[in-house]
């Protein structure tokens, strides 16, 4: 039985948009910044972007070549794990999608990993039909190092971990492998609808 | 649903309030008696959850400030100007109040024995709480490995544990070291660091490199960004760093 906080009245209800506000979470102006380690600052001639594992062709990219991939704008909310939500950010980057056109596999599952040791796990079905991108831009400016800057995973419709900062590379696999937060506990799938912030939500 | 816990589920437990602890005028420490509490390790946090009469509910995440052999659970909240929970949390909540959380959360920004050392321990403002709960650990386990704690604060009246922090520092060759470094406001006999967090301090204060520490930094995110970034300049592995950040950018 949840009790009732005495005193509680709860000040920051969301009023407007509040059918964008997923269970638990609450809006900010701010964009925080969450990360395990330092920020890794790896220079844009020496970054690269590679699709790895159950594959039998290995496409990579250079930067330049990566930027020069048909790109998307597009605006979206993000939903944290830690509570926050923010609404109508804006993106540039490239879809999934075209990453991922000709390459043959049966894998049903992938692993982002980016520079600093950070990995991800994610269905391929999660990142596909449109809603996952590499981004480089946010609101229109190159993406800061903070913030997962040169370049990061965006699957908006999952918590924010799942959007993995610095990535470098999507590892296909047949099995779903838990990265780096899922094997602390986090939630393997992270529907910030369903509040599916820890295992077993 | 408190109580009927799946294996490997995080439920929601209603914890009683024992004790609260003024710390600063904008941190008090929340002891609280809570039964089923499954254990945690130094380090980790929980969520809190507030429900108003109506059934609204807000959730916020906070460090654990006790260690595991510490009788009660302890967290330590810092007031958010502006904020929905904390000042709920600083100016309502009083002894024998229910508050509900689950946890523990995390696993990565956490120490124990086994993980060896040398410890260093980098905070900023608030952000010493979780290694306040290291801290503690260490001395209850009575462990060998060297710590070292450098905290940051704006002024001594804002500077949380100063007085344990202190004595946990008096305590002899084998006690861990604690340094304070103030940003803004001095007391007139402060022999401690002055000024912002920076590479002449973090090499003076911290293990070399080649001692290979193992760092813990923790704080608001600009401090936490620096601390981070000058450890790495001072050739310290980014492997060997882990960070903890809270509150807004400031962008």
């Amino acid at each position: 039985m949840t009790p009732i906080s005495r005193g509680f009245s709860g000040r920051h209800r969301p009023v407007a948009d509040a059918s964008r506000i997923p269970p638990g979470q609450y809006l900010t102006p701010d964009f925080p910044v969450l990360s395990a380690g330092p920020t890794p600052h790896t220079p844009l001639d020496e970054w690269s972007f590679a699709i790895d594992g159950a594959i039998d062709e290995r496409p990579a990219w250079s930067w330049t070549e990566f930027i020069d991939l048909p790109a998307e704008t597009f605006t979206t909310d993000i939903h944290c794990v830690t509570k926050w939500s923010k609404l109508d950010t804006s993106w540039r980057g490239v879809p999934i999608d075209a990453l991922l056109a000709g390459v043959v596999s049966e894998a049903r599952y992938l692993t982002a990993w980016s520079d600093g040791g950070y990995t991800t796990n994610l269905a391929l079905a999660d990142v596909t039909g449109g809603r996952a991108w590499v981004a480089y831009e946010f609101g229109g400016e190159p993406l800061e190092a903070e913030h997962g800057g040169p370049a990061r995973l965006l699957v908006p419709h999952l918590y924010f971990w799942k959007s993995a900062k610095w990535v470098r590379g999507l590892t296909l696999t047949e099995d779903d492998e838990p990265g780096f937060w899922e094997g602390y506990g986090y939630h393997n799938h992270g529907d910030p609808w369903l509040e599916q912030r820890y295992q077993g939500d | 649903m408190a109580g009927a816990a799946l294996p490997g589920r995080l439920s929601w437990q209603v914890t009683r309030v024992l004790e609260l602890v003024e710390e600063t005028p904008q941190a008090t420490t929340i002891v609280l008696e809570a039964p089923d509490w499954p254990g945690y390790r130094a380090g980790q946090h929980i969520d809190v959850r507030l429900t108003a009469e109506d059934g609204y509910q807000a959730q916020r995440s906070y460090s654990i400030a006790s260690a595991p052999e510490d009788p009660h659970l302890a967290l330590t909240v810092e007031r958010i100007a502006d904020g929905e929970v904390s000042p709920y949390l600083l100016d309502e909540l009083r002894a024998g109040d229910e508050l509900e959380l689950r946890g523990p959360i995390g696993g990565y920004f956490a120490w124990d024995g086994s993980l060896g050392g040398p410890l260093m321990l980098l905070a900023g403002g608030s952000g010493v709480v979780p290694l306040r709960s290291m801290l503690r650990h260490h001395a209850a386990a009575a462990d060998s490995v060297p710590v070292r704690l450098l905290y940051s604060s704006r002024a001594w009246e804002e500077v949380i544990y100063r007085d344990e922090l202190r004595r946990l520092g008096d305590g002899g060759s084998d006690s861990p070291t604690v340094e304070f470094t103030l940003t803004r406001a001095w007391p007139a006999d402060w022999d401690g660091h002055r000024g912002r967090i920076d590479r002449a301090l973090l090499a003076e204060v911290c293990w070399a490199p080649a001692d290979r520490p193992l760092i813990y930094i923790c704080g608001p995110n600009g401090f936490v960004e620096t601390a981070a970034a000058t450890m790495v300049q001072l050739g310290h592995e980014p492997q060997r760093i882990r960070t903890e950040r809270f509150g807004p950018s400031g962008t």
